[in-house]
Order: structure tokens, then C-alpha cells, then sequence
């Protein structure tokens, strides 16, 4: 995409919804005086959209922020509460992400894909000894790395779904047929939105190299390969059937192979169900 | 410097016999340096009467910062007789809110408006100056450095430490310390635990030793319980921000708007009583005296 196709994405992506079921969540939420406070940030925590949006504003230069705020939780206790919740009643008041989109690609098999591969990416997290005030950065990775596929569906459905159709006709990475379609990918579409909502420099490098095999940063190795993790297991579907494995089998910081990772997570099976009920609660 | 209360009460003014001792004005505080340079802070129906003795110091150029806007920090604004007057400077500072994307002129504007004020922005004489200020971003304004730190509450709320003349004050505008949303068996507890932890001594680092803490006291501790969320802080908490920060003297406003004198008079004996070795003297914030530091 050209540069003026950038400056239109981004309109564009400022006026996107957030997904049905946690606009839903949050106008009940916020309409009760009572609600747990817990429950509204779990809500957004759960929505790509609504959480990519929200650090986008409290991250803004033009905000001030001395430090970036790498998750909701820490967007609470920096704003408080009440503050979050009125950034995603914002949100919410943009309308809702519709179900079906011109590119076929389903939004409901996305979102269980992008909440399993946060939960993984947490769990990872958990099994490297990351300090425990971190693990919610892993999550909001895991949670946004596929974030530029959503705005593709969307904004060039045309393009996007050839490019699904071919990533599953010729079992080639997703991200390999969106360049040849449309010159870019969705990992560089992220980052490039994330760089241009001032996200922190951690995350944008994680949404960039989320399929890159060889991450030096301990939060990107994790995020590519809880993305593995759930596209092996079959978590959800995010339009990328192709399982990639290192070259050597061998995945940077676990030092073992993709089967033998998943086999020590033990039963991964809660992951999916807690997200399936949060999406079909 | 010296600061004098011009407003102490929280939430809306409650002027009669009740309040006579302590004030009824909703918050306003006025420092002077040393070089007489004038510092507001919030504009609640105190600027009011603050405004009527600025009247004989004509011309009058004033620094005005909001801790945030709820209108009992704001009320008095367009009552601010300067404001009307050519040859005045007032000069209002603030944050940006991020839901609704506005600087600090919201302040005003939103109150100068035909169906609630008969004058319009546009027909203020004084020179007025709106300044958008970001979080921990010192500025420095008639000698003194101010510095704003996001404090919670359920809007925008800066804490602002004003160091000036080798003295400190901090005044916390509307605050009540974060406290976890989850129970302690949840799994996000200890995590979250950790972010206000550090929140809290970012918190007592920027007020670290001031010379005086004007901190939001709402509530008794067993009031609290009812009124968690709320956005205001206790006496216990305010004593336990003192502690961590270790000031010089700490003094409780934002008083309850039911609040009477004597009760007010009862919390501090009791205050004392229950605090008998703090380093530091508690004072409750008191309308119309002078506080030299």
C-alpha cells in the first residue's frame, strides 16, 4: 500500500468498532452503578479492538504520559476506573464489528484465536520467570498481534480474501499471500498502526515480528510461538492455517520443539473454553 | 510561600451556622511566593471572596491550576471578578481529558454557555490564557516550578507539587488511593497488587518531604466502606501518604459537605488520640487564615 492508502487506513481504523459481544458488555457494565470493576476490565481485555484503542489514547504524546501503558490493567490503576471505562464507552458508541465481512474471514474464529493466544503467550510468560507485574504485557501482545489481518477484512476485503484463498489452497503462511496481494502484510500493518498510536516500543516490535522464527526479545519469541501454539491446537482460526515451526525445531528460549512445548503446558483446554464462553456468554 | 484556604469543602458549598468554624466554600487555595506572585489552585466557590479582595490589588495577574473538573473545582470561575476587568492576567492550567479529547478552556467554556451564564467567553475582559499541562512535565510560573501528578479519581485529576523559595507544597485535589479490583484468590491479584504498589511510591516520591500536604480527607474510615470508588481518600489514608512521604505538615480538606464544626472538631481530637507519635503536625484545613511555611 502507498502512503496515501496509510493516512486513509488509519481514518479508517479510527472510526472501527470494537466486537459485538463486549460493546454489548460494556453498555451493561457501565449502566450499572455496581458493576465489579474487575468485570469492565475483563471485558475490554478481551476485545483487540477496544484495547488497541484505548492504550492508542492514554499512549498519545499529545496526552503526555511520561511512561507508555502496556495494558488495561495498568491503564486503571494510572487513570482509574472510571476513566477506562468511559475511553470504552467510546468505543463501544462507534457501533459493532459486523459478523460477516466481504473478505469471508470470521470474526469469531479470529477472536478465539487472538484471546487463546494471549492466554498462551501469559502462560509462557509464567514459565520464563517473567516478574509477575509483565505477564499482562504478554497477554495485550498476544491479544493484538494479529490486529492488522481485522483491519484488512475491513478495509480491503477485496484483496484479503485472495489472499486466504490462496494461503489455504497452496498451504502457504497467510502473511506471505497478503504481501503478494496487497504489498504489505498484517504484521507490518500493526506496526505500523501501533507506531503511529505510540504504543510501546516492546509491543510494536512483537506485532512486527510475530512470525519471525528467530526473536531476541524474550516478549516476541513468546508471542510468535503462543501463535503457533494455538494455531497447532486449533484454537480459533485467524485465516492462517500453516503451522511454522523453527527450521530447527528448536524455539528460542524453551530450547525444545513445538510438541514438546505444548505437551509440558499440560491440558491447554481451559484456555478455549474460557474464551469460547466469554464470546458466547 | 504562604497559602491561605479559601474553600475547603467537598463536592458543594455549604454555607450556615453549621460550617462557620472551619468554611462552607467548596475548594480554593491561594499561595503567594515570596515575591508575592499569586498561585491558585482550583476554582471552587472560594475564588469567589478571593477574587473580591483581589479587587483592591488591581492590576491582578494570577495563575490558576485545576486539579481537574468536577464543578465544585470549578464553580467559581465565572464568578471571578479579575476575569471581567481589562488589564487583568489569568492565566488557567489543566490537563487534557483523554475521553473527551479537551484541554483546560473546557474549564470555563463549559460553564459559559447561554442557557446557564449571561456572559459569553468572548465578552471577558481580562487577558485569559489557557494552558494545557502534561503529566509530570514541571513548568515553571512565577518562580515557582509546579509539577502535575495524575492522582485517581473518577475524571482526570492532577496532584500538583509547587516548590518555590526553597519550600514545598503538594495539594492532592480529589484523591482516593487505588485499591485492587480483585479478591485476593483470583489470579490477576498479585499482578495487579504489584502495579499499585509501584503506582503508590511514584505517588510518595513526588511528594516526598514537602513542607506542607493538602490532601483530600473526605471520609472517617468506617465511612469509607460505603463509599469505596467514590474517588475520595480517608484520614487514615491521608496520615499513610504522609508517613511514606514524610512531610513537614498535613493538612485534611476536601471536608464532607454534612460535616459540622463540631464534628470536624471530634475527628481531629479523636485523630490525635489514635496518632500520638507522628513527626509531623495535622492541622484540618481551615477558610480565611494565612499558613506561612
Amino acid at each position: 500500500m502507498q502512503q496515501t492508502d496509510n493516512k486513509e487506513l488509519i481514518k479508517f481504523v479510527e472510526k472501527m468498532p470494537a466486537f459485538p459481544k463486549s460493546v454489548q458488555r460494556v453498555v451493561q457494565l457501565t449502566s450499572n452503578i455496581n458493576a465489579p470493576a474487575k468485570e469492565i476490565v475483563r471485558v475490554i481485555e478481551s476485545d483487540p479492538v477496544m484495547t488497541v484503542k484505548i492504550l492508542k489514547v492514554i499512549n498519545s504524546a499529545f496526552y503526555g504520559l511520561p511512561k507508555k501503558i502496556t495494558s488495561i490493567q495498568r491503564a486503571v490503576v494510572h487513570m482509574g476506573l472510571n476513566t477506562i471505562k468511559n475511553l470504552a464507552l467510546s468505543v463501544a458508541a462507534m457501533g459493532v464489528l459486523k459478523p460477516t465481512n466481504q473478505a469471508n474471514f470470521n470474526t469469531q474464529d479470529f477472536l478465539l484465536h487472538s484471546l487463546t493466544t494471549a492466554s498462551i503467550c501469559r502462560l509462557l510468560a509464567e514459565k520464563l520467570n517473567v516478574k509477575g507485574s509483565e505477564c499482562s504485557d504478554f497477554f495485550v501482545a498476544g491479544l493484538i498481534h494479529d490486529f492488522g489481518k481485522i483491519v484488512f477484512a475491513e478495509f480491503d476485503p477485496d484483496n484479503f480474501k485472495l489472499a486466504l484463498e490462496k494461503s489455504a489452497e497452496q498451504n502457504i503462511p497467510l502473511h506471505q499471500a497478503e504481501t503478494e496481494f496487497m504489498g504489505i502484510n498484517h504484521a507490518q500493518v500493526g506496526k505500523m498502526l501501533a507506531e503511529k498510536w505510540e504504543l510501546d516500543p516492546v509491543l510494536i516490535e512483537a506485532i512486527e515480528h510475530h512470525h519471525d522464527n528467530s526473536n531476541e526479545q524474550r516478549l516476541t519469541a513468546c508471542i510468535a510461538i503462543a501463535n503457533q501454539v494455538s494455531k497447532k491446537l486449533q484454537f480459533g482460526f485467524s485465516g492462517n492455517g500453516v503451522v511454522e515451526e523453527s527450521p530447527s525445531e528448536i524455539m528460542p528460549y524453551f530450547e525444545v520443539t513445538l510438541d514438546d512445548l505444548i505437551i509440558s503446558l499440560g491440558d491447554l483446554s481451559a484456555i478455549k473454553s474460557e474464551a469460547l464462553s466469554f464470546i458466547n456468554s | 510561600m504562604k497559602f491561605k484556604f479559601w474553600g475547603v469543602r467537598g463536592s458543594i458549598s455549604t454555607p450556615g451556622p453549621a460550617t462557620v468554624k472551619y468554611g462552607g466554600n467548596t475548594t480554593c487555595i491561594e499561595i503567594r511566593t515570596n515575591n508575592n506572585e499569586l498561585i491558585i489552585l482550583d476554582a471552587g466557590t472560594g475564588i469567589h471572596p478571593l477574587g473580591q479582595e483581589l479587587l483592591k490589588q488591581l492590576p491582578v495577574t494570577a495563575h490558576i491550576f485545576i486539579t481537574h473538573t468536577h464543578w465544585d473545582h470549578i464553580q467559581g470561575l465565572p464568578f471571578f471578578s479579575p476575569i471581567f476587568i481589562p488589564g487583568n492576567n489569568i492565566n488557567i492550567y489543566g490537563g487534557l481529558d483523554p475521553v473527551t479529547n479537551e484541554g483546560i478552556e473546557r474549564a470555563l467554556g463549559v460553564q459559559l454557555q447561554y442557557s446557564y451564564f449571561p456572559i459569553r467567553e468572548a465578552e471577558l475582559n481580562a487577558k485569559i490564557v489557557y494552558n494545557t499541562i502534561k503529566p509530570e512535565h514541571s513548568i515553571v510560573v512565577a518562580g515557582a516550578t509546579i509539577t502535575p501528578i495524575l492522582l485517581s479519581h473518577p475524571v482526570l485529576n492532577f496532584g500538583y507539587r509547587v516548590d518555590c523559595d526553597g519550600q514545598s507544597i503538594f495539594f492532592t485535589g480529589d484523591y482516593e488511593p487505588i485499591f485492587n479490583i480483585y479478591e485476593p484468590d483470583d489470579s490477576e491479584y498479585q499482578e495487579y497488587q504489584s502495579f499499585i504498589d509501584q503506582k503508590q511510591q511514584e505517588i510518595a516520591l513526588a511528594i516526598k518531604g514537602v513542607d506542607a500536604l493538602i490532601i483530600d480527607s473526605s471520609y472517617t474510615t468506617e465511612e469509607y466502606t460505603a463509599k469505596k470508588g467514590w474517588g475520595h481518600g480517608t484520614y487514615g489514608s491521608a496520615i499513610k501518604i504522609a508517613n511514606a512521604a514524610q512531610v513537614k505538615k498535613l493538612f485534611f480538606t476536601h471536608h464532607e459537605p454534612t460535616r459540622t464544626d463540631n464534628q470536624l472538631d471530634k475527628i481531629y481530637q479523636q485523630l490525635i488520640k489514635k496518632n500520638p507519635n507522628l513527626e509531623y503536625e495535622i492541622v484540618l484545613a481551615k477558610e480565611g487564615i494565612d499558613f506561612f511555611i
